[in-house]
C-alpha cells in the first residue's frame, strides 16, 4: 500500500529538519493553549464537582458522580468528535475545532480532576471543618477558608499525573482539525515526504521534554507549598 | 564433633565496622545464646554464617566444607543451615503447608506427594496440623513463627540459626515458641539463638555468647556467666537486662 | 431539528465492539508479557551500572513521556520511510502494544518493589537460588499486587484503542469509533452516532470493571495487598 522507499535516517536527513522546527514550536503552541485552557476549565469544573460529590445532599451528589462517570468512560477522541461534530453539525452551534477540543477534554479532565481532590478533601480530618464551624464561619467559608486550601495543597500529586496526561491527549486535537503540531507534522510530511519520520521523531522529543520540565516544575510548586504535617499518606 | 567453625569474620557496612573479628565454634547437639545490646552485630553475624550476608573477611566451616569459599555452592549450604527470622518472613502468598513444602519441592526436589507429608509432619510437630491451610495472616505471631519454625526444620537442617524469634511477638505468644525451641535443643537439634530471653538461655544453652560492639567480649556456661561473669561489660549489661525483665529473666 | 436514532447501525456497531475487544486483549496480553520483562530487568538487572537497566530505563521513559498519537503516527507514517511498511490494523496494535508495556513496567516494577525484602531473604535462606526465589516467592506475589493497576490500565487502553481509526479507516480498523465514523459518513447524524458510540464505551467499560474486580476478589489472599475501597 505504501511504495515503502528508504530514506534513512543519516545526519543530513537530520540537519534537514531544523527548518521545520519553528512551524512545529508553532503547532506545539497551540497544543499548550489548548492545555491551559483544558486545565483551567477542568480545575473549575473539578472542584465543584468534587463539593457536590462530598457535600451536596444525595441527589445533588449522585449528578455529580453520574457526570464524572460519563465522562470517565467515555474515549477522549469519542468526547471530541461529540463535542465539535455534534455541536457544529447537528446543532449548529458554530463552535471551532479549538473551542470543541478545549471543552471536550477540560470536561473530561474535570471528571478526573474531581477524583483528586475529592480524595484531598475526604483525606482531611473531620476536625477541621468542625473547628472552623466553631470559630462562626458559616459552612460554604469554612470550606473555601479551611478545607479547600489544604484539600489543593493535598491534590498536587494526583494532579502531577493528570498534567501529563492531559499534555499528550491534546494531539487528539488533530482528529478534529485544530492546527496542532500533528496537523503541522502531516503539512510537512506532505511535501517533504522523506523527512516523515524525524519530523515525528522530533515531535516526540518535543514532548518528552514538556513532560518532565511539566513535572519537574510541579514537583517544585508542591515543595513550595508544602506544609510541616499536611502531608497525603503514602 | 564440630558442626561449624567460625573464623575471624569481619564485616562493615560504609564507615562502621560492623563484626571486628568475631569467631567461635559449634558442636553438633550443641545450642549456643548470643546475647548483647542491639546494634553488636548479632544479627549480622548470624547472616554471615550462610552468607545472607557477605563477610568481607575471615572463613567459615560447615563441617569439612568451606562456606566462605567462591568454589562452594552456597545454596547447596543454606539447605543444611535453617534460619528463622525475628519478623517471620512467612511466604504471605503460601498456606502453612505451602511455605512448608515450598522448599521440599523447589530446593530438594521432593515428589509432592513425599514432600506433603512431610510438611504435615513438621506441622504436627510444632503443633500446627489444623492450621495448615490458613494463610499467614490468618495466624498469630506466635503461630506464624511455629510455621516458620516448622519451614526450616522440614529441610532437615544440620544447624538452625534463630535471629531474636520472639522479639516482636506479643508477650503471652512467647512462650509457645519457645516451647518448641526448647523441645528442640532436649532432642540434640544444633542451634545459635539470639534472644534477650533469659530464663531460657539458662535452661538449654550450653553456652552463653556475649557480643558488644562487634566482637564477642565473653562467653561460657550459662551458670559461670550468669553467676560470676569476667568482664565488667558483660556484667553490666546482665544487670540492665534483669532490671527490664525481672531477676530471673522471662 | 431531530434527534436520529436506527436500528440497522447496530450490526456494524457489534462488530466494531468486537474488533475493540480484540485489540484491547492483544495489546494487553503482549504488553503484559513485555511489560513483566521490562520490570523484571529494571529490579534485578544490576540498576547504575547494567546497560540493559539503562535500556529499559529508557524505553520506559520514552513511551511514557510521549503522547500515543505520535507513536501512532510514527509507525504509520514515518517508519515506511525506512522500509517497514504496517497496515493500519497492525500499526496500532504494535504502537499501543509498545505504549501498554511502558506502563505496564513500571505497575509491575511497583509490585515487584513492594514485596517486603524479608520474601526474598526467607526464600534464599532455604537454598533457592536468585531465579526460583523470584520464580516461586517474588512473582507470585507481585502478579497478585500488579491486578488494581493493571486492571486500570486494561481500562484505558480499551478507550484508547479508539485512536486506531485515525490513521487509516478501514476493515482493520473499523473498531467501535471506527464503526462509528462510518456510520456517520453515511448518515451524517454526528450526535446521534457518537453519543451511541459512547454509551457502548460505556458499557464495556462497566462490564469490564466489574469483572476485573471480581477476579481481584477470586485470587485474594488475605494479608496480601490492601482490600479495594467500596463505591
Ligand atoms: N544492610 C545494612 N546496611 C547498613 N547497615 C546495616 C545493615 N544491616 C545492619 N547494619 C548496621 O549494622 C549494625 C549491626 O546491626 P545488627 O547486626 O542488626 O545488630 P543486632 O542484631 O545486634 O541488633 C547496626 O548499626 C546496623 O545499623
Ligand atoms: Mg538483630
Amino acid at each position: 500500500m505504501f511504495p515503502s522507499p528508504s530514506f534513512p535516517l543519516t545526519a543530513e536527513t537530520w540537519l534537514r529538519v531544523g527548518p521545520y522546527i519553528p512551524v512545529l514550536l508553532r503547532g506545539l503552541g497551540v497544543n499548550i493553549q489548548i492545555l491551559l485552557g483544558l486545565i483551567a476549565l477542568g480545575f473549575v469544573v473539578g472542584i465543584l464537582i468534587a463539593l457536590l460529590e462530598v457535600y451536596a445532599p444525595r441527589p445533588l451528589a449522585f449528578v455529580g458522580s453520574a457526570y464524572a462517570w460519563f465522562f470517565r468512560g467515555v474515549p477522549e477522541i469519542v468526547l471530541l468528535f461529540l463535542f465539535y461534530f455534534g455541536l457544529s453539525r447537528t446543532f449548529n452551534i458554530p463552535v471551532s475545532p479549538f473551542l470543541a477540543a478545549v471543552l471536550a477534554l477540560g470536561l473530561r479532565s474535570s471528571a478526573y480532576q474531581a477524583q483528586i481532590f475529592r480524595g484531598a478533601l475526604l483525606s482531611i480530618p473531620h476536625g477541621q471543618m468542625m473547628a472552623a464551624r466553631a470559630l462562626g464561619l458559616g459552612p460554604v467559608r469554612a470550606i473555601f477558608h479551611v478545607i479547600l486550601p489544604q484539600a489543593l495543597r493535598l491534590s498536587l500529586a494526583g494532579w502531577s499525573n493528570e498534567f501529563s496526561s492531559v499534555l499528550k491527549d491534546t494531539t487528539l486535537a488533530w482528529g478534529i482539525g485544530v492546527v496542532e503540531v500533528m496537523r503541522q507534522a502531516a503539512y510537512i510530511r506532505g511535501r517533504d515526504f522523506p523527512l516523515t519520520l524525524p519530523i515525528y521523531l522530533t515531535v516526540a522529543f518535543m514532548f518528552l521534554v514538556l513532560t518532565y520540565a511539566g513535572n519537574w516544575a510541579i514537583g517544585a510548586v508542591e515543595k513550595r507549598l508544602r506544609v510541616p504535617g499536611l502531608e497525603t499518606r503514602r | 564433633m564440630t558442626l561449624l567453625t567460625v573464623e575471624d569474620v569481619h564485616k562493615r557496612y560504609g564507615r562502621e565496622e560492623v563484626l571486628k573479628g568475631v569467631s567461635l565454634t559449634l558442636n553438633r547437639g550443641e545450642t549456643k545464646v548470643v546475647i548483647g545490646p542491639s546494634g553488636t552485630g548479632k544479627s549480622t553475624l548470624l547472616r554471615c554464617v550462610n552468607r545472607l550476608t557477605e563477610p568481607d573477611s575471615g572463613r567459615i566451616w560447615l563441617e569439612n566444607v568451606e562456606v566462605t569459599s567462591a568454589k562452594t555452592d552456597i545454596n547447596h549450604i543454606r539447605a543444611q543451615i535453617g534460619f528463622v527470622f525475628q519478623d517471620f518472613n512467612l511466604f504471605t502468598h503460601l498456606t502453612a503447608l505451602d511455605n512448608v513444602r515450598l522448599g521440599l519441592v523447589s530446593v530438594k526436589k521432593l515428589p509432592k506427594k513425599e514432600a506433603t507429608d512431610r510438611a504435615m509432619a513438621e506441622l504436627e510437630r510444632v503443633g500446627l496440623r489444623h492450621k495448615a491451610k490458613a494463610y499467614p495472616a490468618q495466624l498469630s505471631g506466635g503461630q506464624q513463627q511455629r510455621v516458620s519454625i516448622a519451614r526450616a526444620l522440614a529441610m532437615d537442617p544440620k544447624l538452625i540459626l534463630f535471629d531474636e524469634p520472639t522479639s516482636a511477638l506479643d508477650p503471652e505468644l512467647i512462650g509457645e515458641v519457645l516451647a518448641v525451641m526448647i523441645r528442640l535443643a532436649e532432642e540434640g537439634m544444633t542451634m545459635i539463638v539470639v534472644t534477650h530471653e533469659m530464663g531460657f538461655a539458662r535452661s538449654v544453652a550450653d553456652e552463653i555468647v556475649f557480643m558488644e560492639g562487634g566482637v564477642i567480649v565473653e562467653h561460657g556456661p550459662p551458670d559461670r556467666l550468669f553467676r560470676s561473669p569476667e568482664k565488667p561489660r558483660t556484667a553490666e549489661f546482665l544487670r540492665r537486662i534483669s532490671e527490664l525483665y525481672g531477676q530471673e529473666g522471662r | 431539528m431531530n434527534l436520529v436514532f436506527d436500528w440497522a447501525w447496530l450490526p456494524r456497531l457489534s462488530q466494531g465492539l468486537v474488533l475493540t475487544l480484540e485489540l484491547t486483549a492483544l495489546c494487553m496480553g503482549l504488553g503484559a508479557v513485555f511489560g513483566a520483562l521490562l520490570g523484571l530487568v529494571r529490579v534485578y538487572s544490576g540498576g547504575k551500572f547494567s546497560p540493559l537497566y539503562w535500556l529499559a530505563s529508557g524505553y520506559v521513559h520514552f513511551f511514557r513521556g510521549t503522547p500515543l498519537l505520535v507513536q501512532l503516527l510514527t509507525i504509520y507514517f514515518g517508519l515506511p520511510t525506512v522500509g517497514i511498511a504496517l497496515s493500519p490494523f497492525w500499526a496500532g496494535l504494535v504502537a499501543m502494544t509498545l505504549n501498554t508495556a511502558a506502563y505496564q513496567a513500571e505497575y509491575f516494577r511497583g509490585a515487584i518493589q513492594s514485596v517486603k525484602a524479608g520474601q526474598m531473604m526467607a526464600a534464599r535462606s532455604l537454598g533457592m537460588t536468585r531465579v526460583q526465589a523470584i520464580r516461586h516467592v517474588i512473582l507470585p506475589q507481585a502478579l497478585r499486587l500488579v491486578i488494581p493497576p493493571w486492571s486500570n490500565e486494561l481500562i484505558y487502553m480499551l478507550k484508547y484503542s479508539s485512536i486506531v481509526s485515525l490513521t487509516r479507516l478501514d476493515a482493520g480498523t473499523m473498531d467501535l469509533f471506527g464503526a462509528g465514523r462510518w456510520i456517520q459518513s453515511r448518515t451524517f447524524r454526528y450526535f446521534e452516532v457518537y453519543i451511541i458510540v459512547a454509551l457502548f464505551y460505556l458499557a464495556l467499560v462497566l462490564i469490564l470493571t466489574l469483572v476485573l474486580r471480581w477476579v481481584e476478589g477470586r485470587v485474594r489472599i488475605p494479608g496480601l495487598g490492601t482490600p479495594r475501597r467500596s463505591v
